[in-house]
């Protein structure tokens, strides 16, 4: 089994990304931008960091990458898609998930450890967790705040489709407390909070991210 | 040469922490006039004679797929003699 992660100019969190991949058991694959190739990958991360600089809007730029072609046809037939952060902001400029991530309500750049409650374990990023579980990992953005209409907000709802929710206080305004929200196929999830960050206590606040990583593991062997 | 003007602006429902944060420093200033701020992005895109209202709707076409974000954002294209 094959994840790819992609490099955009401006990515940050690509070797995380490749290492959280490694240490589930699967191969990572990295790929670049300026690429449409997928070199055979059986899903693929978008990770974290300032793509294109965030010129324009946060993702604007990197929605039109080459190899996000080639991504967003293999999502639209199934292919398990994960965007964390910058990432997310990525899948919502392709319109892959619905809503838009803006600016952190008080404005400021927010870097700390974060807990969050799972709710939906049924998408191929999210079934190693039970729902209601509560798991701490590195929040990081300036423009983290989940926007979208209020149609959209009961649809999200309604169907189940918001897979993590801020536990506590909203740290960025985001509507409903969302971190995070799935497709209705369940294998795109966008993820504002970090999961690579915390994959073993050595270099993160927990371990409690890898089940992101070993969800699509289950989910390509199945 | 003709410039082509879009303004993008954010829909009234959506929060704007940085026309809020404006709209709090101008009274520190004593500019009190100010009831409320919204701050939003001005491209001027250069073209060469009379813009033809085919590249008008080109521009809009432009706008709506890369200047704006429809999800959250409204624009409106305007020429600027």
């Amino acid at each position: 089994m094959k994840v790819g992660v992609v490099t955009f100019p401006g990515t940050l969190d690509d070797r995380d990304a490749a290492r959280a991949v490694t240490h589930a058991g699967t191969t990572a694959i990295s790929l670049w931008h300026n690429d449409a190739d997928l070199k055979g990958v059986d899903a693929v991360i978008l990770p974290g960091g300032f793509s294109y600089g965030d010129y324009l809007r946060c993702g604007a730029i990197s929605r039109f990458a080459p190899v996000m072609e080639k991504i967003i046809d293999a999502a639209n037939s199934g292919m398990p898609l994960l965007g964390i952060c910058n990432g997310f902001q990525v899948l919502c400029e392709a319109h892959l998930l619905p809503g838009a991530l803006t600016r952190n309500h008080e404005l400021h750049f927010l870097c700390r450890d974060q807990k969050l409650e799972i709710t939906n374990n049924q998408t191929a990023w999210t079934s190693s967790y039970s729902v209601g579980q509560k798991i701490v990992i590195p929040l990081k953005n300036g423009e983290g705040s989940f926007q979208c209409d209020d149609a959209t907000l009961a649809a999200l709802e309604g169907e189940g489709r918001i897979i993590a929710r801020y536990v506590g206080e909203n740290p960025n305004g985001s509507r409903n407390q969302i971190a995070g929200i799935t497709n209705a196929r369940g294998n795109v999830v966008g993820l504002m909070p970090h999961p690579e960050h915390a994959i073993d206590t050595l270099t993160g606040p927990t371990a409690d991210g890898l089940g992101f990583f070993t969800s699509v593991l289950k989910a390509l062997v199945k | 040469m003709a410039k082509i003007v879009v303004d993008v602006m954010l829909k009234p429902e959506i929060l704007d922490p940085q026309g809020v944060a404006v709209s709090a420093a101008l009274p520190r200033l004593g500019f009190t006039f100010a009831k409320s701020v919204r701050q939003g992005k001005r491209f001027e895109i250069e073209v060469d004679g009379e813009p033809t209202s085919a590249q008008l709707a080109e521009v809009a076409k432009a706008a709506e797929t890369l200047l704006a974000n429809p999800v959250i954002e409204t624009f409106t294209v305007r020429v600027e003699k």
